[in-house]
Order: C-alpha cells, then sequence, then structure tokens
C-alpha cells in the first residue's frame, strides 16, 4: 500500500520510562518517539508490556522514571483527563464501549471536550446549547458516514457483533479529533474481511485527517502493510525500532519474537 | 372457608361498596409513594453514575432536613434555608468525593458500599451533635388544609408534594438523556475507563451526581419532615426505597418512579382491605414480599437493563 | 395532458408545472436533502453541460453503476439530454460483468458510484477499448487516483455551468432535438444461459407503459416511492424513474442498503415494490420477534391476525363483512395492525406490487389481511415491466391478474404466453438472432413462461416453458411450481427440483438460515455454520414433513399429482449468485446447478442414501474457498393422486 504523506517532526517523546506494578517490572528504560502523521506499530509477546506504553501515553499509568513529551511539553505523568484535552485518544484491547447507550450517543461522548455550553443551557436544552448540539451530532454523522455504521446508528453498542463495536469505539475516538490516536489490538478477533475493512479505515483515517496513529497489532500481515514504523518490545524492554522491512530483518526480533526461520 | 372468603372476595365488595373511600385509600397510597419514588431516585442516580450502592441516600434525607430546619430556626427565611441547605449539600457531594471515592477509586463495589454505611452512620452522628436529637416540626409555609374535591377528602399538601416530586423526576429525567452532562454521567456509568480516555473527568461528575441526589434527599427531606417532623425514623425510608429499587430496577430513573408509587399503593389498599384478615401490619412487610416475588421472576425489575453474564 | 415525448422535455414541463415540489430526496449523514423538480432540472442541466465538455455526443452510452442515489438517476437525464442512452448496471457485477457490458454497448463514459466501483472500471480498462472518461459521485478514497480520465461529479458540473454559459441555447437545443423514438435506455437482463443481453428501450415505450400504469392506479404528485432496488433492473427504472417524472411523485433514495428497512420507516411510502423474497423477510422477522415477545403481546398479536386474516382480505376487496368483524378488526387496527405497519413502515401505503416470482399465499395474505393493498403483477424487461396487473378487489394469491392496459397476451399451443403493447422492446441490441427469437413478425414478444387464463380471465403462470418437462412414464413436472410450493415453508430458502426423462422427481433444498437458526436457538441445538446446521439430523423430519405437505397438495392436482417429490437432500451451502448458481435477480440457474452438482442428481436417482460433495465457493470479499460434505439423501412419502384412482385399478 502506497502512503502519499510528509511525516513530520517529533509529536510525542517517550525517554527512559520505568514502569513497576511492585515485583513485577512492566517497563525499563524504554526511549522512542512518534512524529507527526505516521503510522506506528509496537509489536511484541504478551506480557512485553505493550498496553502498559500506551496507558503511560495515555495517563492511566505514572512511570515511576522518565520523561514523556508532548508536543514539545514535558512532563512525567498527567491524568487521562488531561490526556483527553491535549489530544490523545484511544481505544481498548477489549472493547471499551458504553454499553447501554446507542451508536450515535457513544460517538457523541467523544465530542464532550468539544462542547463548551455551560450545564444549565444544556439543561434546558435550548438557545446556544442547541445549536451546539446540532453541530457536533454534524460531526458525529460525518464519522458515522466514514465508517459505514449507518444502519447501527441507533442500535445499543452491547447488542452489536464485536467486529462492529470495535469500528464504533474508532468511531468514538475519532469525534475527539485527537492528534494522537492510540489503538490497542484494533483487529483483534476479526475475521479476515473485518480486519481489511479496519485496515482500510485506520489508513483513510491517517490520510485524510493527518492523525498520527500508534498501534498494537498481532497480526504481523497487518502491521506490515500498515506501518510506517515498527518498534519492537519484549520483557518490558525496547528490541527494535524501524521501519517494518528493517525490523524484520532483524536478528534479535527474529529470535525472541517472530521464531527462527526453518528454512 | 370464612377466612377464604374475608381474603378472596370480601376485600373487592368493600371496594365496590365505597368507590369514593377507595379513591381516598389511593390517593394516600399514592402520596405515600411518592416519597419512596424520590428516595429510590436519589439511590438510582448515585447507582447508575458510579455503580455504587449508597446505604446512607436515607441519611442524607435526614440530615438535609435536620440542616434546613436548623438554620430556619436561626430566623433565615424559608427560601434563602432552602439555598443554603443546598450550598451544604454541595459542599457534602465535595467531601464525599474527596474523602471517600476518590481514595477507594478502582476498588471492589463492596467496599464502596461499606464505605457507604460508614457515611451514613458519620452523617446521623454529625446532624446530632450540630442540631441535637430530638424530634423538630418542619414548617416549609405549604398549608395542610383538607378540602373536598368529587366527594373525596384531600390534603393540598399532599397534591403539592406529588406535584413537586413530578416536576423533579421530569427535570431529572430530561437531564439525564438530552444534555451533555447526562450524556457523561451515563458514560461514567457504563465504564469508567472509556470514559476517561474521551475526556470526561470523574471528579466532576461524582460531585455532579452526589449534588443531585443530595438534592433529591433535601426534597425527600422536606416533604417526609414536614409531614411526620424531622426525626431518626427519616433516615429507615431508605430501607423502604430497597424493595422499590428491585421492583423499579436499579439503572432505570422511570422505574425508581413508578416502582415507589406501586408500592405505595400497593401497602396502603392492602392494609386497609386486606389488613383485618390477616392480622393488621401489612404496610410493614408489603413491599418486601413484593421486592421477593420480582426477584424471583424478574430480577432486572421493570425497567432495568437486563444482566446478561456470558458463562 | 403533457406534450413532451421524451424525459428531458418532461424534466423541463414538470420544472414549471410543479418545480417547487420535491422530486427526490437522499439520507445524507443522518439528514434526509431534498431536491425539487426546479433544482434536478438546474443540476440535470450543468451535468448533461459538463459531460459534453468532456465529449460526450449523441448516441454516446452512458454506464451507470451505483446504488440508488440522486445523482445517479441525474446521470440518465443527462444523458438522454444529449441523445445519448444511459445503460445501467447492477452494482454488485463482479469487473469481468461490468466489462462485458462496456465492451457489448461500446460505451465511451461511464458515471459510479464510489472507489469500489471505479476500482472495477479500472481493472478491465486496460483490456477494454472503448472506455475513455469515468465520472465518480463520492470523492472517499480517491485522493490518490490521479489518472486523468477519472472526474468529480462536482468537478463536472462545474465545468457544465462554464459550458451552459458559454454556449447559451446548447442545452434546449440538444432536449429538443429528441423525440419519443429515441432509444431511452438499454437494461442488459442476466439471462440464465449466456451472455447478458442488452435490451432496448425508447422513451415511448418506457413513458407509454409508466403512463398507463400511473392512470389505472391513479398515481399522483402526492405519491412518495422508496428506491432501493438495483437501478439496473426495469422495475426501478420504471417506478423510481418512468413514473418518477410522468406522475410527478417523489423518489426517496435510503442512506446505505443496510439502512433500507429504517429508512422505509422514516418516509413511509404510499407507492411501494418489493419482490415476494423481502416481503418473507419482513414476514419472518415479525414471526420471529412475536416468538420472542411478552406472552400478552403474543396472544394479543395472534388473536387479531387471525381476525385480521378473516375480515381483512375482504374489507379490502369491499367484499361484506360482518359489523362484529368490523369492529375487531377496528380494534385490532389500533392494538396491533397500525403499531405493526407503523414500525414496518407500512402504514401510508396505497398501492403495493409484488412480481418477479411467486409469492407464498400466507406471506400475501398477511400483508393483505394487515390492509395493505398488496397486489401482484407479471412483468420482463422486453414488456418496460408490465404484461398483467392485478386489477384491486380482484386479488388471488395464484394468478397475476389481467392484461394490462393496451397490452394483448395469448397463450401459444405449447403453453407459453406470448404479449404484444405498447412497452413491447424494440430489440436486444447486436443481437438480431436473439430478437428474432424473441419477438415475431406480428410484434408478439415470447416470455419463455408457460401459463393459463383462468376462467374469470386471470393469468397463472406455472413455470418456465422450457423446464416444463416430463417424466419417463409421460407425467407433467413444473419444477418451478413445486419449488414454490416448497419455499413457500419460511424454513426453506429455495429449492431445486428435478425429474423431466427420470422416473420421479426430486430435490435439493436450501435451509433457511434466520428461521432455522431460530428453531434451533429455541431448541438450545449448536451449530457453528450454515453447513453445521443443514446438516443437522433434528431438522430433517422437519423438512420432510414439509416436503410431504407438498407432496399431499401435488396429489390434489390430477395434472400435476404424479410429479410428487420421491427423494431430496438439504444442501451444505446456500445458493448464491456470486458463485453463479443464481441469476442476479436470485432466480436458480437450473442447467448450471445440474452441471456442478452433477454427482449428487445421480445419488438422488440411485439407492444410495449419502453423498459427498466438494464445492468450490466465492466469498464476499471474493476470495475463493472450499466446503466438503457428505450429504444424506432422504426419503419422503407420496400420496395418491386425486381422479387417478380408477386408472391405478
Amino acid at each position: 500500500m502506497e502512503h502519499r504523506r510528509i511525516i513530520g517532526e517529533t509529536l510525542l517523546k517517550i525517554e527512559n520510562v520505568s514502569l513497576g506494578f511492585g515485583g513485577v517490572q512492566a517497563l525499563s528504560e524504554v526511549s522512542f518517539e512518534i512524529r507527526e502523521k505516521e503510522i506506528l506499530a509496537i509489536i511484541g509477546p504478551n506480557g512485553a508490556g505493550k498496553t502498559s506504553m500506551l496507558n503511560v501515553i495515555n495517563g492511566f499509568y505514572h512511570p515511576q522514571q522518565g520523561a514523556i513529551t508532548f508536543k514539545g511539553e514535558v512532563r512525567r505523568a498527567m491524568r487521562p483527563h488531561q490526556a483527553a484535552v491535549q489530544g490523545i485518544a484511544r481505544t481498548f484491547q477489549n472493547v471499551a464501549l458504553f454499553k447501554g447507550m446507542s451508536t450515535l450517543d457513544n460517538i457523541m461522548s467523544g465530542r464532550n471536550l468539544k462542547m463548551r455550553r455551560n450545564a444549565l443551557w444544556q439543561a434546558i436544552h435550548f438557545g446556544p446549547a442547541r445549536r451546539e448540539e446540532l453541530e457536533h451530532r454534524e460531526a458525529v454523522e460525518r464519522i458515522i458516514d466514514f465508517l459505514e455504521i449507518q444502519a447501527i446508528r441507533r442500535i445499543p453498542v452491547g447488542r452489536l457483533p464485536y467486529g462492529l463495536q470495535k469500528r464504533v469505539e474508532l468511531g468514538r475516538a475519532l469525534a475527539m479529533e485527537p492528534e494522537l490516536l492510540l489503538l490497542d489490538e484494533p483487529m483483534a478477533g476479526m475475521n479476515v474481511e473485518e480486519k481489511e475493512d479496519m485496515s482500510r479505515f485506520v489508513i483513510d483515517v491517517n490520510e485524510q485527517f493527518g492523525t498520527t496513529m500508534a498501534l498494537i497489532e498481532h497480526d504481523m500481515g497487518v502491521v506490515m502493510d500498515l506501518s510506517d514504523r515498527v518498534i519492537v518490545l519484549d520483557y518490558g524492554r525496547k528490541l527494535a525500532d524501524g521501519t517494518p522491512d528493517e525490523v524484520r530483518a532483524n536478528q534479535d526480533v527474529i529470535d525472541a519474537y517472530l521464531g527462527v526461520p526453518h528454512d | 372457608m370464612d377466612f377464604l372468603y374475608s381474603i378472596t372476595i370480601a376485600p373487592f365488595l368493600d371496594i365496590g361498596s365505597d368507590l369514593i373511600f377507595f379513591a381516598e385509600v389511593l390517593i394516600g397510597g399514592l402520596s405515600a409513594g411518592v416519597m419512596y419514588s424520590l428516595v429510590a431516585l436519589g439511590f438510582v442516580l448515585i447507582y447508575k453514575a458510579s455503580g455504587v450502592f449508597n446505604f446512607a441516600q436515607g441519611v442524607l434525607a435526614l440530615f438535609a432536613a435536620l440542616t434546613l430546619v436548623g438554620i430556619m430556626e436561626w430566623g433565615v427565611p424559608i427560601p434563602l434555608a432552602m439555598a443554603l441547605t443546598m450550598v451544604v449539600m454541595i459542599a457534602l457531594a465535595f467531601a464525599v468525593e474527596r474523602l471517600m471515592l476518590r481514595p477507594l477509586v478502582n476498588q471492589e463495589q463492596i467496599i464502596l458500599f461499606m464505605a457507604t454505611i460508614g457515611l451514613a452512620y458519620f452523617l446521623e452522628g454529625l446532624g446530632d451533635t450540630l442540631w441535637g436529637s430530638n424530634v423538630k416540626k418542619l414548617d416549609v409555609g405549604i398549608p395542610d388544609v383538607p378540602f373536598e374535591a368529587g366527594g373525596m377528602l384531600l390534603q393540598t399538601f399532599e397534591l403539592f408534594a406529588a406535584a413537586t416530586a413530578g416536576v423533579l423526576v421530569a427535570a431529572l429525567a430530561v437531564f439525564f438523556h438530552y444534555t451533555r452532562i447526562g450524556r457523561a454521567l451515563r458514560a461514567v456509568a457504563d465504564d469508567h475507563q472509556a470514559a476517561l480516555s474521551v475526556g470526561i473527568p470523574l471528579k466532576t461528575i461524582w460531585v455532579i451526581v452526589w449534588s443531585t441526589a443530595g438534592l433529591v434527599a433535601l426534597v425527600a427531606g422536606i416533604m417526609w419532615g414536614a409531614k411526620s417532623g424531622v426525626q431518626f425514623s427519616l433516615s429507615l425510608i431508605a430501607l423502604k426505597a430497597l424493595p422499590v429499587l428491585i421492583l423499579g430496577g436499579f439503572t432505570s430513573v422511570p422505574g425508581a418512579i413508578l416502582g415507589g408509587l406501586i408500592i405505595g399503593v400497593g401497602e396502603k389498599v392492602g392494609e386497609v382491605y386486606w389488613g383485618p384478615p390477616l392480622g393488621g401490619a401489612i404496610e410493614n412487610w408489603f413491599a418486601y414480599v413484593v421486592a421477593l416475588v420480582f426477584l424471583v421472576f424478574r430480577p432486572q425489575g421493570l425497567f432495568g437493563e437486563k444482566i446478561i453474564e456470558r458463562v | 395532458m403533457s406534450n413532451a415525448d421524451t424525459f428531458p422535455k418532461l424534466l423541463l414541463e414538470n420544472a414549471s408545472r410543479i418545480g417547487k415540489r420535491p422530486a427526490c430526496r437522499e439520507k445524507d449523514l443522518g439528514i434526509w436533502q431534498t431536491w425539487t423538480w426546479a433544482q434536478v432540472a438546474d443540476e440535470v442541466r450543468v451535468l448533461a453541460c459538463g459531460l459534453a465538455a468532456l465529449g460526450f455526443r449523441r448516441g454516446d452510452k452512458l454506464i451507470i453503476v451505483g446504488d440508488n442515489r440522486p445523482r445517479l438517476y441525474w446521470g440518465m437525464s443527462a444523458a438522454q439530454a444529449l441523445g445519448g442512452i444511459p445503460v445501467p448496471v447492477y452494482q454488485d457485477s463482479v469487473a469481468k460483468e461490468m466489462g462485458f457490458v462496456i465492451d457489448h454497448a461500446e460505451a465511451r463514459f461511464a458515471l459510479v458510484e464510489d472507489q469500489e466501483q471505479v476500482d472495477k472500471l479500472l481493472e478491465i480498462k486496460d483490456s477494454n477499448e472503448t472506455l475513455e472518461t469515468i465520472v465518480y459521485d463520492d470523492p472517499r478514497g480517491m485522493r490518490n487516483y490521479i489518472q486523468d480520465f477519472l472526474h468529480e461529479f462536482d468537478k463536472v458540473q462545474e465545468r457544465g455551468s462554464a459550458f451552459d454559459r458559454d454556449n447559451p441555447g446548447f442545452y434546449d437545443r440538444e432536449v429538443g432535438a429528441g423525440s419519443g423514438s429515441d432509444v431511452s435506455v438499454m437494461l442488459y437482463t442476466s439471462g440464465t444461459t449466456g451472455n447478458p443481453k442488452g435490451v432496448v428501450l425508447t422513451h415511448a415505450n418506457v413513458m407509454r407503459t409508466a403512463r398507463n400504469n400511473q392512470e389505472m392506479e391513479g398515481l399522483s404528485a402526492d405519491d412518495e416511492i422508496l428506491a432501493y432496488l438495483p437501478m439496473a433492473w426495469v422495475g426501478d427504472h420504471i417506478f423510481s424513474f418512468g413514473q418518477n417524472y410522468t406522475a410527478g411523485f417523489c423518489v426517496n433514495c435510503p442512506e446505505s442498503a443496510a439502512t433500507v428497512m429504517q429508512d422505509l420507516r422514516d418516509i413511509g411510502p404510499t407507492y411501494f415494490f418489493a419482490p415476494p423474497r423481502i416481503f418473507e423477510t419482513i414476514l419472518t422477522n415479525v414471526m420471529v420477534r412475536m416468538e420472542d415477545a411478552a406472552p400478552i403481546k403474543r396472544r394479543l398479536f395472534h388473536y387479531f391476525m387471525g381476525v385480521a386474516e378473516r375480515a381483512g382480505t375482504r374489507i379490502l376487496d369491499g367484499k361484506p363483512v360482518s359489523l362484529t368483524e368490523r369492529l375487531l378488526y377496528a380494534l385490532g387496527n389500533v392494538l396491533v395492525y397500525g403499531p405493526l405497519k407503523n414500525t414496518l413502515g407500512f402504514s401510508r401505503i396505497r398501492l403495493a406490487y409484488t412480481a418477479g416470482e411467486a409469492i407464498g399465499p400466507d406471506i400475501f395474505d398477511f400483508f393483505r389481511a394487515l390492509g395493505i393493498n398488496l397486489k401482484q403483477l407479471y412483468g420482463m424487461t422486453e414488456a418496460s415491466v408490465f404484461i398483467t396487473v392485478q386489477p384491486d378487489g380482484q386479488i388471488q394469491p395464484d394468478t397475476v391478474g389481467v392484461p394490462a392496459p393496451e397490452v394483448e397476451v395469448k397463450i401459444a399451443d405449447n403453453g407459453e404466453v406470448l404479449f404484444r403493447g405498447p412497452g413491447s422492446f424494440q430489440e436486444y441490441y447486436k443481437n438480431a438472432e436473439a430478437t428474432a427469437e424473441t419477438k415475431d413478425a406480428q410484434g408478439w414478444v415470447h416470455t419463455g413462461d408457460a401459463g393459463l387464463f383462468t376462467e374469470d380471465g386471470h393469468l397463472k403462470i406455472i413455470d418456465r416453458a422450457k423446464d416444463v418437462g416430463r417424466l419417463t412414464d409421460g407425467t407433467l413436472v413444473a419444477p418451478k411450481y413445486i419449488e414454490n410450493k416448497l419455499k413457500f415453508f419460511p424454513n426453506i430458502n429455495e429449492a431445486v427440483a428435478f425429474g423431466d426423462q427420470r422416473d420421479y422427481v426430486a430435490a435439493f433444498i436450501n435451509i433457511d438460515l434466520t428461521a432455522t437458526g431460530n428453531w434451533a436457538e429455541r431448541n438450545n441445538i449448536v451449530y457453528g455454520s450454515y453447513q453445521e446446521l443443514a446438516a443437522h439430523p433434528e431438522l430433517e423430519p422437519i423438512i420432510r414433513e414439509h416436503v410431504e405437505q407438498v407432496n399431499r397438495d401435488l396429489a390434489a392436482d390430477p395434472r400435476l399429482g404424479g410429479s410428487q417429490i420421491k427423494r431430496f437432500l438439504i444442501l451444505h451451502k446456500e445458493l448464491d449468485p456470486d458463485d453463479g448458481e443464481l441469476t442476479r435477480t436470485r432466480k436458480v440457474r437450473r442447467r448450471f446447478i445440474a452441471e456442478r452438482y452433477g454427482d449428487l442428481i445421480d445419488a438422488l436417482y440411485s439407492q444410495r442414501d449419502t453423498c459427498h460433495v466438494a464445492t468450490e465457493v466465492t466469498f464476499e470479499d471474493g476470495r475463493k474457498g472450499r466446503i466438503e460434505a457428505d450429504l444424506r439423501i432422504l426419503e419422503a412419502e407420496t400420496f395418491p393422486v386425486a381422479g387417478a384412482m380408477k386408472k391405478a385399478s
């Protein structure tokens, strides 16, 4: 697949980040960076610290050591809410949707931070708040159209099949108009066709909105197709960092993860 | 045979013989039911937004009523006193968030439940200490005069209480369903992590929810207190709210309202018509029996979300 | 009433006569957008001018591919305005099929909906010599396509505006140059064998049939229709294009194929067409939902549906009904029929048609009992749809009505139905041989269907003329007649019957996944796939019971009683147009199936009780795979034929 984009400056920089829980060291002195408009894949065996890394970036976990620079601003840790305010959106490995709410309301909740009218106007649902609601509704409708989920607009997401839930979750993240989008195994549990759809959406998002993305994925075919760059984690350490081809050729990676080839 | 007759046929003959009296009983039941609904509503709000069963909801009503009476005793006019009480309830919501919920974030539900039991005892004690423990009369200036309509004897106060509760409930329903904050509240109730990731500030939401629960408690406290005096037993209406919740479903605002009304009417009608043959005091256990029946046949309540556990 | 003899002229007339009325709507971003006749006339004008600027000339063909979109319909008028011929193509055709049509029609221009269709055209463009220019509607995903023969719809219209300014009078001159005898459209029909044939229709063909039917049914500018069936199908062309123009009513385009049922509810059309299959799906869904409903609701539903079956159709046909029944029906209307029709989007329907294949009497009666004026018609592309139509109040489930206005119908000696009328097609494009086979010197068109007229003058279709065969003992076999009887059971989705030149009749059966899946769920039967469910032993007695019921029905008819089903099997996969087993309109491709499943057929006519089968299948994304199974051959009981006792004794 050919991407005709220009990869820009560093958007997010991770420096010597270490994170431990009790005796377990989830991340040890990991450093890497994510550049504007690129798709970065984070791969590694189970328990390598991939999800922990995303949790650090969006503020769920606070590393014991290291620094994170996002849009030139250095921080040790921040709260998830602040991460969202700064433009970091994410999806979860096991789909964390608001199950009782409709697709529309779920995606609309992604607009939460963009809505600025105060609660009183909101409460009486009138005047400027109503106009604002309509504006956001339009933005949400564009996402629904983009992800081709018009037919499930009004259905509570708890009743949707898994593949569609993943799509709604992506929609909710997109509604935040994020600068950095973290996708935790966006294609887990999908069949081939659903994976292809999802890959297409990931590329379309990246191309049309220029959204920078970091994704965790196990399907090597998908990773090699989608990503501009791959970093490999193993036991909380960074093993490799480079283009898909470089990583594929890296002996450490082959030994640790891809398995020693048999031919 | 006589006994069977007295519980199967006689009550209906009684109802048929004096319809106007039956209507009065119904209205009496409804007005008690409105109170149950209000308290249950407080539970539902907190349960929906934080998954916590707030044992302290009844005490919250007592505390609100005590505070209101206390402030009024200083000679503050009623509307201002209500506003001040609301400020106290909001301050309480902040305190609960900061001192109780935040340190316990991501803990098991049962831990949070225990915390609310602690909160209940703490508030009871605090109310006692601040405002004393004797029964107080609460007069909010609503005339409580009986009047006749269509041959029925009605109380203005009860009508007023019902109207207030109705307005409050409608406002809450709109708030929950059509506003950004309402949507955020539902989001938090559904999935904390996901809510955080879209930038919904959990702290703010909790404060809003507890403040709203405080407002509902205040209204319930005023209504109940004005009717039967502000006293410790007020906190016990929380126990009545439990069957209401089982009936209506823990997560449903309309369920809480309807559940309250059904229980209120059911126990009044039961007491008046079935009380004598069954030895009276039906009011004390009726609600729990209904709750038990529901737990067996429809555990999600009338309107609750069906809970499907994947095996 | 109107002097316009071509659709572009009629468009201009509508724009001045009913310019402020809605002509079409489309749901986009969750909102229904409306265009008035005046707006449509403007859109078509600039589009036509844009096409002219791109080099579109009189006689050029414009390939049109995509879901039902206002812009694609405008493309038809725009091409016609320039004296060109629109050629709509089924949007789910694979590239190869599309390539055939483009080659055959020698089309230089294509107007397509989106990237998906563009990709297909690009795939065949290298091997195709005629296709020069592609216009696409939806720019999504098209950013990286740099080919200079690709044009965005908006840009073409922009060029059109400029062209119109620079060439005043051009458009009106072009429109004025057209006449009713010009070709207005070419519709390629997916025949059961061989390559598709291009049916050539003129403005007069389409306009007169559209108008005749409109007058017969009293359609007006107040009607609303939902355009959701393929634009390449003649029915959509008459209802959503022809009658849209002649009656001036509003055509509504759904948001996407997946949202049709919801959009139907939004719009609440007054005029509705659906093939029997869709009515069947709707009915199955209603029944499934009712099985899951609360007991009170379910009882209420069944009680009032009983009332409706007794009274509903009679009220609809204006026959006498007792006062009690009338009152009950009125109550049922408030409690059941009204809410049900409302959920289905059928509240406002004045006229509903079904055609294409036989509709199950239960299904037909269900909708009519609800008070929906559902009627059958018999038609084909070569007739511009209408051959026969059921007049109001003369409805029977097993006939297709009386000849449409100005249409003559007769039955040939071999039982084939022939017709002649204002909608009769001109020819098959570049296929004089096929034209001569189908249309004789007197203008009679051979439908290929075998039929007969009932005593009251209604036509009854029994099968394809060529498919009617005889058993070795000379008994008449009408496979489709048998198949339809089988398909009327909700559990059976598709069936193929054999018997010509054989000793007895045998059949393949396809289970219906929705209905049997529901049955499985209710009976705690676990299955992982269609194949697994189809092979489930507990399903066999159910299907056998259906087959035997069909045998009982057949036995009642002395003419067809000998063609009862002796042996049958339940197929391991759904018959699928992607595998070539069905046509795009989901008709069984008998010969193809006979070839592909020759082993299975041999097993049906042997003593064996199982047969191994391996089948190549095409998945939705175009990849190929292989599935294998061991199918059991099942026996069904047959019954003595009515009136045949004498012969036997």
